[in-house]
């Protein structure tokens, strides 16, 4: 084939640098198409031509929108825009949320040549991301990391909860945002024109756009602001009380600092899951661990026994429940988050479902065990008391009810549940602690007892899957990489409810023993 | 109602000459209707012609005054049916609905429309639901034209063309006697822009007058000999009156330089994509001014042989843009090439890619592929060798998770199948079929429930072979949409004859609400004209299901629950039907929360219910969000070092809808969660008898809280 050369070569149309692609990465709901409309309004209002598109469809509901848009200043003739953002060929992005920066980072948006990223860093968790029984969440630090490298000007704030704290949503801070960043040739005014403009809400709008416009002016010097530590509780209550607290707490500063660490809020648990004598217990069984550990590792055994005896020792019992249901500061802390003002009042209902179970294990332990084994007996607990209680805490009869069930915690030490708990718990240590000197093996079997959580079934799921683990650790502890295994099997564990991955690496497991 | 009011926008489609008109793609294609002298216009609503649909509906003045008939039809074969008014009656006719989807409901009375051939113009207006965003099968509307010889009009994607599209459209239709289809993509329907407006024009003939003098010809219908007739009449007639039509007018288009080494051949709608491609590549400028030449078609369907030749003369190799399978226009112009003993050498998916939609980097890359190939010469150096030289950016794809769309935060169907989810922790896994509609989102996490969906209001058709019943029974899932859409005959009729033995959901919730909230004949809602308020369990009863079970407030998931396992055990013969009622939370919050709000203000009484977690309760194992995935349920990862895994919570956007509490009863899952009512203005009895109540629990909480030791964060 010739290759002809009829036509002169050309550069790029220098024209073509005067258009401004913009795309948005939204969640459906967020207001993407306010924020379009807004910059749209304002582009034309100042001498630009500009179009915008979107694709919506079903992912208005909940799902990941796009909008797009490019304008250029007003000539001759109507420009070519394109409808839909390439890769390589955005000059600002914005992502009203963090996993949207990163797919529009995957989606190859964001690149180092050209785009302004403006992301919120606030997070709208994906359904896969809130069903693991673990912790699924997935990193906003690697998106962040991607994003500085990707972007060439990244900025990067939580535009949701600065867009609420002004009594507005996020469309008007991200507009904000995107006046700060000066990306835009428009003045500060002709945002606050297009949002005056739109006649609705606009004193909200305006406040969260102020806000914005600051953050994105002067961003923070390097990575985001780390979240104020949390707060220290402290103990108050009568005198003989604190001072046999004292006596508990000086005891934890006595352990090795990584242990105490840990230890402390432990304590704190457990006193008020139960009082001061179940603290010491508490301390006495940590301090046996450390007897066996040793400081060449850190004392990593004592410090992760410290966090899940505590947390076996504060089992979620009726008595817990109707307890922490009760407190006053609960109380306060809805009227808080409910925004409940003067004049207004509040009903707060709790959903209660007693199984024949929880009504057996709050009797004697002897007693208790027999009801347990007869299925008769268990039939007519169920009837009589198997089914959803919705109780008003804020009248007198449900709140007398839980408050008195609260009060039981003298009573506790002497049910069935609790014989069974510490059972589970003695087991669970000795087994543990049997196999050092294998130190890692033994620091994974103690980080096992995470499994053990929920309620009713769950909480039988739970205690299933923890004991499938145990059974497979048994399986493999022979081997040089037990701990390893220990592992990988309880994170098997926490990926689905059913255990399907768990099942698949015991599987695996028995395949090679 | 519908969920967004274009009430405002109406007003646009009251502009006249001269005057200019700025607003969505959607919006200028009605007001392009009204300039053409429409005389009818009917549709169903889909994404993305949803909102022309919804304009129309809030358009009905502006329309009586035209007299212009709107008519929200049932399906799309029934707004199809409805261009039969052409047919005979020089009335100019416009329906709209979705491609494919809804080409392939209408396609029995397309076929037939094109048989009989139209005398008035006979527009379809179709948007193509292809590509991102995009909610059915990756199919192309393209082969209905081809089988049932009626036009595609594929209008380059600016407000200027589209609306000239239409009045082009109706002008070709009426000179070819042949109903046209004006095809729109996603974002050309979203797409926002300009265009200079005529004026409205009332049709000549009205269809009220049109009643007043009917008319009919058998030669029109289709039946023997006269079908045959009408095949020859559509190759030997119309067809060529439609080629001279639109190559005297033009609506094929020559953009660039009249000699050049190759071509394009763009469908319209790919042309803003294909110009930023060439603007990427230094060859066309920021209007559009082309180096390499373009044949751009608007019209997709009749090609004209000898416009394409014209235009490949003198070229080496001509590239065919054609976006989705197969490649009916390129096997048409390679034809064509052929038939002409042609040398010119014919590019297309040899370069693009066979599927899937042409992306900007699909365009850049394929353009500059065929370039490089085919003339390279004309690519600047810098992308004849690209030798680029990024930094590396990290990997995301493991990180981010994906997000398909999902129940609306407080949706009345995610109770129906968090019950269907408990219902099989009893039974096992059952076999279920699923519609189209937003309960379709169950197929996903964390409901998984739905294992097919055969098309809108086949649901339980999809279910037939499994009628005759077996250890379990067979479950299937319908909306009220669908169920109105076809479902009643298609699917309940078809139930109901073959004594079934199946279990059939019908989810209702007003509305068809996945489409936008339009109202359907079981609505809630007054309707000034439509009839709504017609119960879906009168017309199962009509067709004579007998065991029918309505659930009027699906958030009771124990009861819903509980009238599953019913339908699944019971002796009764026949089909089992529940209707599962309750409303589009969507819309009801649209309704109700300004009233709300201005009842608080005027000072009435007013609870504002919404749900929270106790979070030293929540023990983080998330059982409750796998039978919800509402939005306002999320994670939140507490500051407490004895705590792995992050706890349930519930965010301001709750609506209080119920489900949660609901859902922790019914599953026995934990005492996390709490509802809270705020009363708003309560009565002064009210008022003290709180304070009084506050009072003993205020004095009981003291007292505990003296005698023990507490920590608190200070």
């Amino acid at each position: 084939m010739t290759l002809h050369e009829t036509l002169p070569q050309k550069p790029a149309d220098p024209r073509l640098t005067g258009i401004i692609k913009l795309a948005c990465l939204a969640v459906g709901g967020q207001g993407g198409g306010v924020l379009t409309g807004w910059i749209e309004d304002m582009a034309r209002a100042n001498g630009y031509v500009a179009q915008a598109t979107s694709v919506a469809g079903v992912a208005q509901r909940t799902g990941a929108t796009v909008y797009y848009l490019e304008m250029a200043p007003a000539g001759a003739g109507m420009p070519v825009f394109s409808l839909m953002p390439a890769a390589g060929d955005v000059d600002i992005m914005i992502a009203a949320e963090m996993m949207e920066a990163g797919r529009s980072i995957i989606r190859g948006f964001v690149t180092p040549d050209r785009t302004t990223l403006i992301a919120s860093t606030h997070r709208a968790l994906a359904v896969s991301e809130k069903m693991a029984p673990g912790d699924g969440i997935a990193s906003s630090a690697e998106v962040i990391a991607a994003a500085e490298i990707a972007a060439r000007r990244f900025i990067a704030a939580d535009f949701d909860a600065l867009a609420i704290r002004n009594g507005s949503v996020i469309s008007a801070s991200l507009f904000g945002a995107l006046a700060g960043s000066g990306a835009l040739p428009f003045p500060r005014e002709a945002f606050e024109a297009a949002i005056r403009a739109s006649g609705k809400g606009v004193e909200g709008s305006l406040r969260a756009f102020a806000a914005a416009y600051e953050v994105a002016q002067k961003p923070p010097a390097g990575a985001p602001p780390a979240p104020p530590a949390p707060a220290v509780p402290v103990a108050r209550g009568p005198a003989r009380l604190m001072a046999e607290w004292q006596l508990l707490e000086a005891r934890v500063a006595a352990l090795p600092a990584p242990a105490a660490e840990m230890a402390l809020p432990g304590l704190r648990k457990v006193v008020e899951f139960q009082d001061l004598a179940y603290g010491a217990e508490y301390l006495a069984r940590v301090e046996a661990v450390l007897a066996r550990d040793s400081a060449a590792q850190g004392h990593q055994l004592t410090r992760e026994a410290a966090k899940y005896i505590a947390n076996a020792m504060a089992y979620d019992d009726v008595i817990r429940v109707a307890d922490l249901k009760t407190r006053a500061a609960r109380f306060d802390r809805i009227r808080g988050e409910m925004r409940v003002k003067d004049g207004n009042l509040m009903h707060l209902t709790e959903f209660m479902h007693p199984r024949a179970e929880e009504i057996a294990g709050m009797l004697p332990a002897a007693m208790g065990a027999r009801v347990e084994a007869s299925p008769k007996w268990m039939a007519r607990l169920d009837r009589w008391f198997n089914r959803g209680r919705r109780l008003r805490t804020d009248t007198l009869r449900a709140f007398l009810m839980l408050h008195l069930l609260g009060g039981m915690k003298g009573w506790r030490r002497r049910t069935l549940r609790h014989r069974q708990e510490v059972a589970h718990l003695e087991a669970w240590l000795a087994t543990a602690l049997g196999h050092l000197p294998r130190y890692d093996l033994a620091v994974e079997v103690i980080r096992c007892r995470r499994l053990v959580k929920g309620y009713s079934d769950t909480h039988a799921r739970g205690l299933s899957k923890f004991d499938r683990v145990m059974g497979g650790i048994a399986l493999v502890a022979g081997r040089e990489d037990a701990a390893d295994w220990a592992r990988r099997l309880r994170e098997a564990a926490l990926k689905d409810e059913e255990g399907k991955a768990l099942d698949g690496a015991l599987e695996t497991i028995r395949s090679f023993v | 109602m519908a969920e967004r009011s274009f009430k405002a926008e109406v007003e646009h489609l009251r502009l006249g000459a001269g005057d200019t008109f700025t607003g969505e793609g959607i919006l200028a294609i009605t007001k392009a209707l009204l300039e053409s002298g429409v005389g009818y216009v009917g549709g169903y609503q889909g994404a993305p012609i949803s909102h022309l649909m919804d304009v129309l509906a809030d358009a009905q003045d502006l329309l009586g005054e035209l007299g212009v008939r709107f008519e929200a039809n049932a399906n799309e074969a029934a707004a199809a049916a409805m261009l039969a008014a052409s047919v005979h009656y020089p009335i100019r006719g416009a329906v709209t609905f979705k491609g494919a989807v809804g080409v392939n409901v209408a396609s029995d009375a397309l076929a037939n429309l094109s048989s009989s051939g139209v005398t008035g113009g006979a527009l379809i207006i179709v948007g193509e639901d292809y590509g991102e965003g995009s909610s059915i099968m990756q199919e192309r509307t393209h082969p209905f034209a081809m089988k049932s010889q009626f036009w595609l009009l594929d209008p380059r994607p600016n407000l200027p063309s589209i609306t000239k599209a239409v009045s082009d459209g109706f002008d070709l239709s009426e000179a070819s006697n042949t109903p046209v289809m004006l095809m729109v993509r996603i974002r050309s329907c979203h797409v926002t822009g300009s265009f200079e407006t005529r004026d409205n024009r009332r049709p000549p003939l009205s269809v009220r007058e049109a009643l007043s003098n009917p008319r009919s010809d058998f030669a029109r219908v289709v039946l023997p000999p006269m079908s045959y007739a009408h095949e020859q009449d559509k190759v030997k007639n119309r067809w060529p009156a439609a080629e001279k039509f639109i190559r005297e007018r033009g609506l094929n288009e020559v953009f660039g330089p009249a000699q050049a080494p190759v071509g394009l051949v763009v469908q319209g709608g790919m042309y803003n994509g294909v110009i930023r491609a060439l603007q990427r590549l230094g060859l066309a400028d920021l209007y559009g001014n082309s180096d390499v030449p373009i044949y751009v078609l608007n019209v997709t369907y009749p090609l004209l042989s000898s416009e394409f030749l014209d235009f490949c003369e003198g070229k080496d190799q001509v590239l065919v843009i054609e976006e989705g399978q197969p490649e009916f226009i390129e096997q048409q112009l390679s034809t064509y090439l052929y038939r002409a003993g042609s040398s010119v050498k014919l590019r297309g998916k040899d370069i693009f890619p066979m599927a899937g939609e042409y992306t900007g980097q699909v365009m850049l890359d394929s353009l500059s592929s065929f370039l490089r190939q085919a003339a390279p010469g004309l690519l600047a150096a810098v992308h004849r060798a690209p030798n680029e030289d990024r930094p590396q950016i990290p990997d995301l794809t493991k990180t981010v998770p994906i997000r398909p769309p999902g129940f609306c935060t407080g949706c009345p169907e995610r109770p129906v199948f968090a019950a269907m989810k408990l219902v099989q922790k009893e039974t096992g896994k059952l076999q279920i079929a699923a519609d189209i509609g937003c309960h379709l989102f169950a197929s996903l996490p964390p409901f998984e429930i739905g294992g097919a969906t055969m098309g809108y209001g086949l649901g339980p058709a999809a279910n037939g072979a499994f009628d005759g019943g077996g250890e379990r029974r067979p479950v299937a899932v319908i909306g009220d949409g669908g169920f109105w859409h076809n479902g009643l005959s298609s699917s309940f009729g078809n139930m109901a004859f073959n004594k079934s033995d199946g279990v059939a959901v019908i989810v209702d919730n007003f509305y068809s609400a996945a489409t936008g909230g339009q109202d359907v004949k079981s609505s809630r809602a007054d309707n000034a004209t439509k009839a709504t308020k017609n119960p879906i369990s009168k017309a199962l009863k009509g067709i004579g299901i007998e065991w029918v079970r309505e659930v009027n407030r699906t958030y009771d998931v124990g009861h819903m629950r509980d009238v599953l396992r019913e339908a699944l055990t019971t002796d009764a013969p026949g089909p089992k039907v529940i209707v599962a009622s309750s409303e589009c939370m969507l819309n009801k919050q649209r309704r109700e929360k300004p009233l709300m709000q201005a009842a608080i203000k005027e000072g009435r009484r007013v609870e504002a219910p919404r749900f929270g977690v106790d979070e030293a309760v929540c023990t983080g194992d998330h059982a409750c969000i796998r039978l919800s995935g509402c939005p306002s349920l999320s994670l939140k990862k507490l500051d407490d070092p004895l705590r792995d895994d992050p706890v349930a919570s519930i965010d301001q956007s709750c609506v209080g809808c119920g489900n949660c509490g609901e859902v922790a009863d019914a599953a026995v899952l934990c005492p996390s969660f709490y509802r809270a009512d705020v009363v708003h203005n309560p009565s002064r009895w009210e008022t003290r008898l709180a304070a009084f109540r506050a009072r003993i629990i205020g004095w009981l909480q003291a007292r505990r809280a003296a005698r023990t030791l507490r920590f608190e964060a200070l």
